[in-house]
């Protein structure tokens, strides 16, 4: 999901950039107010352990293999304000070391990957594990956030990709988020693995295991919440309604529609011929509202399957152990 | 090209980048400067052309996702062309850069611009233990290959998983260890 550069446009970077500005900001703040000096040095060696875990390939169905991308892990091991400053530190140095990324597309990289991603998919991860009580339900809830958090951020670039003009929205809505849906299961199964074999293992090295209750992540979550959602009104809010919106009716209304500034970067394809298409974009809506039901239904089997009931009340320190 | 000042690189590349970017297609000259500029840097530089080459060939998914949406449509060759020459030359530009400039100079610039300084302590870090860990995920996962035998698809992706896991909990160890050796020197 690393944007090269060349795909993001002039505005749509300084967009990015800003948003992405501001979150790592409030991460930052966020981290030096919770974490302890002794614990500095861990962002740096998670990140490294980030790099690490994400060349380890997993064997998927067909001789091919993927890999863990892992911002919903790494939230639900530390919270997730270090989780952005860990995903954000992977990404820089990705840019420029090996030039994984672009440096103009940076801003939006980090917007999906660091921040959609790992707050999303812990957003998602709290409130599961809330309902689900348990190591089973901890398991349940990063399956499935890892899932979401995968899809959301290939949703959110797709809408970067359309704002910029580079592929319309009706194509790459659905290509990016079919492909991510796939991937998703992949990711979401490794996750809750690492998962489990950490908590089974060092159980204290998880975050708010060893405290008495989770800390709170209300103010916290609600400031991501607002970053994240100006940025789904920005780039993918314009894409998801049918009908013309709102900017442009006003435009065409008051008869400066034909003045507006030509594109930096022309549209790749302004007119998309191809039948069927806009068909695709729903049934891609349609399919990831059913595929969410179903995944979620795996995700309990996994936590099921793998956490044997007895084992299920020991969450290292917290209740009964 | 190795001794020239990180900023001035760093600068010159960023400003090249930003060019290429936002530059209309139309405007020819301006790529065909920045190919002239690139091509200098790498015969002053003398990068193995055929690292470049290896490097480019791994361009991204994405100039082929982009390849296959304008294969399905009429005037789609021309503008895809001008979507991967951008990012090639974007890329050369980054490559470049980063083979020519020791990674903590680019620190230091970074620093000089007021990155936040946990960001950069942060990155730092990173930097240095990214080979550690890389060669220690490789021992561990040699161990593994000579002692386990299965099969089984559903057991690889669990001992894999247990793999990451204790590649975890080693940097978390590792982390720990570090801060104490910092402050052993001195570190605030």
């Amino acid at each position: 999901m690393h944007i090269p550069d060349g795909f993001i446009d002039g505005k749509t970077a300084l967009a990015t950039a800003a948003l992405s500005a501001v979150g790592v900001g409030v991460a930052l703040r966020q981290v030096k107010r919770e974490l302890p000096p002794r614990k500095i040095p861990l962002l740096g060696l998670a990140a490294a352990f980030l790099f690490a875990a994400q060349m380890v390939n997993f064997p998927v169905a067909g001789g091919t293999s993927g890999h863990l991308v892992g911002g919903a892990l790494v939230a639900a091991l530390l919270g997730p304000s270090a989780a952005v400053v860990v995903v954000t530190t992977v990404l820089i140095v990705q840019c420029f070391l090996f030039a994984d990324g672009g440096v103009m597309a940076l801003g939006a990289n980090i917007f999906n990957m660091a921040i959609v991603n790992s707050v999303g998919g812990y957003a998602i991860y709290r409130s599961v594990s809330r309902v689900l009580p348990g190591v089973r339900g901890r398991i349940t809830a990063l399956a499935f956030a890892g899932w979401c958090a995968t899809v959301l951020a290939s949703i959110s670039c797709a809408g970067q990709l359309a704002s910029s003009g580079t592929v319309p929205w009706s194509a790459a809505f659905p290509a990016m988020a079919g492909t991510h849906m796939l991937i998703g299961v992949g990711e979401g199964l490794i996750s809750a693995l690492v998962f489990l074999a950490i908590q089974r293992t060092r159980p204290e090295m998880i975050a708010g295991n060893g405290e008495p209750g989770q800390p709170r992540r209300r103010g916290e979550l609600v400031r991501y919440g607002l970053l994240v959602s100006l940025g789904v009104a920005i780039f993918v809010a314009p894409f998801a309604c049918p009908w013309p919106d709102g900017l442009e009716r006003v435009a065409a209304r008051l008869g400066f529609e034909h003045k507006t500034a030509q594109p930096l970067l022309h549209a790749l394809a302004p007119d998309y011929q191809v039948p069927g298409i806009h068909w695709a974009v729903g049934a891609t809506a349609i399919a990831g509202a059913a595929g969410s039901l179903v995944v979620f239904a795996l995700a309990l089997l996994l936590g099921w399957l793998l956490v044997p009931k007895r084992a299920n009340g020991i969450t290292g320190g917290l209740k009964d152990a | 090209m190795q001794r020239l000042p990180a900023a001035l690189k760093l600068g010159v590349a960023l400003a090249m980048i930003v060019g290429t970017v936002l530059a209309p297609p139309a405007w020819t000259g301006w790529f065909t400067g920045v190919a002239a500029v690139l091509a200098l840097a790498i015969l002053l530089s003398r990068i193995p052309l055929l690292f470049l080459g290896k490097r480019l060939l791994l361009l991204s998914p994405f100039v082929l996702g982009a390849a296959l949406v304008n294969a399905l449509q009429p005037s789609g060759r021309a503008q895809w062309m001008v979507l991967a020459a951008r990012s090639a030359l974007c890329l050369l530009t980054v490559v470049l850069v980063s083979n020519t400039t020791p990674f903590c100079d680019i620190l230091r610039v970074l620093r000089r611009v007021q990155v936040p300084a946990l960001l950069i302590t942060t990155i730092a870090l990173m930097h240095r233990y990214i080979f550690v860990l890389a060669e220690e995920a490789e021992r561990m996962r040699r161990a593994r290959n000579s002692r386990t035998f299965h099969r089984g698809r559903r057991l690889r992706w669990q001992t894999l998983a247990t793999v990451v896991g204790q590649l975890f909990v080693r940097s978390s160890e590792r982390a720990e260890r570090i801060y104490d050796a910092m402050c052993a020197r001195g570190w605030k």
